[in-house]
């Protein structure tokens, strides 16, 4: 196996054409590094090998060898392959100096049609109601791979369908080609073994173990890696078709842990929210309770438009007025994890500019060891980047409660946090000037004397730093409601109000001075920073204790 | 570019009476006078419609009255004009077609959108949208030129099936429960 960075690349036949590829890499994700697809359904780069679908049968050769000598035998000039007598699969081959593959012999072709073929004989002709169409392997490899029309006169196979696996995966065993990824992953990932194949022969049927259900905080990956619709996510069931739905990459906001996501979106609703591959930070999985997180957005408690005194009211008049109160002092902040590093930084140029005290809340939960962590905002390393703080998380804002009761601060702005239960009650709050920019309508907000409205995380562009340090980049899915704008313009027209001029708070602006700011973000700008983000440099805040012990990818340091 | 001058042949002189071009054209008028009216009495009368005639789209329901869509949503989606809008709903579990799951809670067709191409009916995998002979669509608002799911079906009504392919689907699910394999 390959240890060190460098892949010991060899060089393998391929149709006759010779690639560069590592050395002991597996052969259907090192031939996809080529271009070259080998259909498979049951190989998961980040699951065991089961090779039990054979659908990646491929044949292989190596240079024959004289057994007496030990020297390669020529033929015309060049090594004289020999052919293993059978195809094998890809999917447990790995790549070997001197490899011959074909990938579309008549012989390999005719396995692909056979597989197809034998997978389709009890396949139900679901696709119409079937979620997974349009993103369905079999659907895909039957049309690409498969013979065209069907030989069998038997009536198909009975199995149940519309089970409930779980509380949110329903399952539907006649479409189930057995594959056993969902087992694996269970069993491999998830750390919950509840499934397994029962019966025999074309009885065999996935099922859970008796009295069990596959309920744990990571069953809807295994609706994910299906790759057909026997698992599909009951939320999303009978939604929408995939077709019609827009990708947009975007980073989980549950915990630091920073999950990459795909948010699926159709004329500006959210309908899905699905994990998208970073091998770095969450592979290809994701925690279930992070997929809900949309639907607040749409909540009946949203706050839609500025409010001044409760009363709904013009944004720039609300502006006007929490610039007036915000110039008036003295003056604290309350920022958050959950905002973007550009609106951190705007927030901690505004509090340096009105010379205000600045708290940044912990939200801690339990952490489980793989991708949801103890800390559960997704930018609390962001608000030490932007030197909106520069010690650990606030517990409570008892220190914020004693400066408003003595009296030394009589202005707050409270940013994406719910202060109420943070020991900042309604007394407390009745003796400041608040001035509140969140999505939600919460206590704080609506004793404000200028709520604004905030954006969610699908209706903004910005950038996280999770726990590894990791500036990872989301962007805008859909539109936020009528007439709100970003955070960032709003705390930069704030900004701008407080400093007398005005100030630039698009991203471009925003990026030139945090990289010429702050030395872990220099030669970095909006726009630049790749799909598997960029490690920043975090030893500068080593010493904080921060909660997070262990996840998939990270490691606190002892 | 030279221009080449046409000399005009001068008019004879039964052209300059105009006579024999006046018969000719009465002669013409005689002749439809006397003919049989062909003219459609629109609206009292209407015309027969043939058969694969291509008007307005509506759902049809199978013999035993089962509704055929199954909302796959791909006439939506192969709409050219983007006329048709379907909600996709759940079939819950105690219904009489409960083995189907899957059924529109709304499907919109918008007529002003509509431009008769026939690709719904082409792409459905039901056959449930059919455009058949109704051909005559008229509104006084935008709102009532929206065949709504009530009213694509009230159009549709009843066409045979050879096929009954969920019946039959459930049938042998019954069989096969009874030991059959």
């Amino acid at each position: 196996m390959v240890t060190d960075n460098k892949p010991n690349l060899v060089t393998v036949n391929i149709d006759g054409v010779e690639h560069q590829l590592p050395a002991g890499a597996n052969l259907v994700d090192a031939l996809a590094s080529v271009g070259k697809e080998v259909p498979h359904y049951c190989y998961h780069p980040k699951l065991s090998v089961a090779g039990n679908c054979r659908m990646c049968l491929v044949e292989l050769g190596s240079p024959l060898r004289d057994r007496a000598t030990g020297e390669v035998v020529m033929e015309n000039g060049k090594p004289k392959v020999g052919w293993q007598p059978k195809p094998a699969i890809a999917c447990a081959s790995t790549v070997t100096p001197g490899l011959h593959i074909r990938l579309d012999s008549p012989a390999v072709k005719s396995c692909r049609e056979g597989v197809t073929e034998l997978l389709l004989i009890n396949h139900p002709l679901d696709c119409p109601i079937c979620d997974q169409a349009g993103e369905c392997k079999l659907q895909e490899y039957s049309a690409q791979y498969g013979r065209g029309y069907s030989r069998y006169i038997d009536e198909k196979n009975a199995k149940p369908k519309r089970t409930r696996l779980g509380p949110r995966v329903t399952l539907d065993d006649e479409r189930c080609i057995l594959c056993s990824r969902c087992v694996r992953f269970c069993n491999e990932v998830a750390g919950d073994p509840v499934l397994g194949f029962v019966n025999r022969g074309s009885y065999n049927t996935l099922t859970c173990y008796p009295g069990r259900e596959l309920a744990n905080n990571y069953s809807l990956n295994t609706v994910d890696i299906c790759p057909v619709g026997a698992l599909t996510s009951t939320d999303f069931r009978f939604r929408m078709r995939v077709w019609f739905l827009k990708q947009t990459p975007s980073v989980d906001t549950e915990s630091s842990a920073g999950v990459n996501t795909t948010v699926w979106s159709r004329e500006g609703k959210v309908h899905r929210v699905t994990p998208r591959r970073n091998d770095a930070v969450n592979e290809t999985w994701m925690a279930d309770s992070g997929r809900e997180l949309f639907k607040s957005g749409e909540s009946a408690d949203r706050l839609r438009a500025a409010r001044i005194r409760g009363a709904e009211a013009d944004l720039g008049a609300a502006l006007a007025l929490a610039a007036e109160i915000l110039r008036a002092g003295p003056l604290a902040i309350v920022g958050s994890g959950h905002q973007s590093l550009e609106e951190q930084r705007l927030l901690a140029r505004l509090a340096k500019a009105a010379g205000a005290r600045t708290y940044v809340p912990a939200r801690r939960g339990a952490g489980d060891g793989l991708l949801v962590s103890e800390d559960r905002t997704p930018n609390f390393r962001g608000a030490l980047l932007a030197g909106l703080t520069d010690r650990e998380a606030d517990r409570d804002l008892a220190a914020l409660r004693a400066e408003i009761e003595t009296g030394r601060v009589r202005s707050l702005l409270v940013c994406r946090e719910e202060v109420a239960s943070l020991g900042l009650d309604a007394a407390t709050l009745a003796k400041v000037r608040l001035v509140t920019l969140g999505t939600h309508l919460d206590a704080a907000s609506a004793a404000a004397e200028v709520a604004l409205p905030g954006l969610t995380v699908f209706e903004r562009s910005g950038h996280f730093v999770n726990c590894q340090f990791r500036l990872q980049s989301f962007l805008q899915a859909i539109p936020g409601p009528a007439g709100a704008r970003p955070d960032a313009e709003i705390l930069g027209r704030l900004l701008g109000a407080v400093e007398g001029r005005a100030v630039a708070f698009d991203a471009g602006a925003v990026w030139q001075e945090l990289a010429a700011s702050q030395p872990a973000l220099a030669g970095l700008a909006a726009g630049r920073v790749p799909a598997e983000g960029v490690l920043l440099d975090g030893s500068a805040w080593r010493h904080l204790p921060f909660p997070e012990r262990k996840l998939l990818k990270f490691a606190a340091q002892a | 570019m030279a221009v080449k001058v046409l000399e005009r042949r001068p008019l004879s002189f039964w052209e300059r009476t105009y006579l024999p071009q006046i018969l000719g054209g009465l002669k013409v008028t005689w002749q439809n006078i006397l003919r049989p009216s062909v003219t459609l009495q629109y609206p009292e009368e209407r015309p027969v419609i043939p058969s694969g005639y291509r008007g307005v789209p509506t759902l049809v329901r199978d013999p035993n009255g089962r509704e055929k869509c199954v909302s796959c949503q791909l006439c939506e989606f192969v709409c050219p004009p983007k006329a048709i809008r379907i909600t996709p709903g759940e079939i819950p579990a105690g219904a009489d077609t409960a083995h189907v799951e899957k059924a529109p809670r709304e499907f919109d067709i918008n007529m002003l959108r509509c431009i008769y191409c026939g690709l719904c009916q082409e792409v459905c995998p039901e056959e449930a949208i059919w455009l058949q002979g109704q051909y005559s669509m008229v509104g006084r608002t935008r709102e009532e030129m929206v065949n709504n799911k009530a009213r694509l079906y009230e159009l549709g009504g009843t066409l045979p099936d050879s096929h009954l392919k969920w019946d039959h689907k459930r049938d042998e699910a019954g069989r096969q429960a009874g030991g059959h394999h």
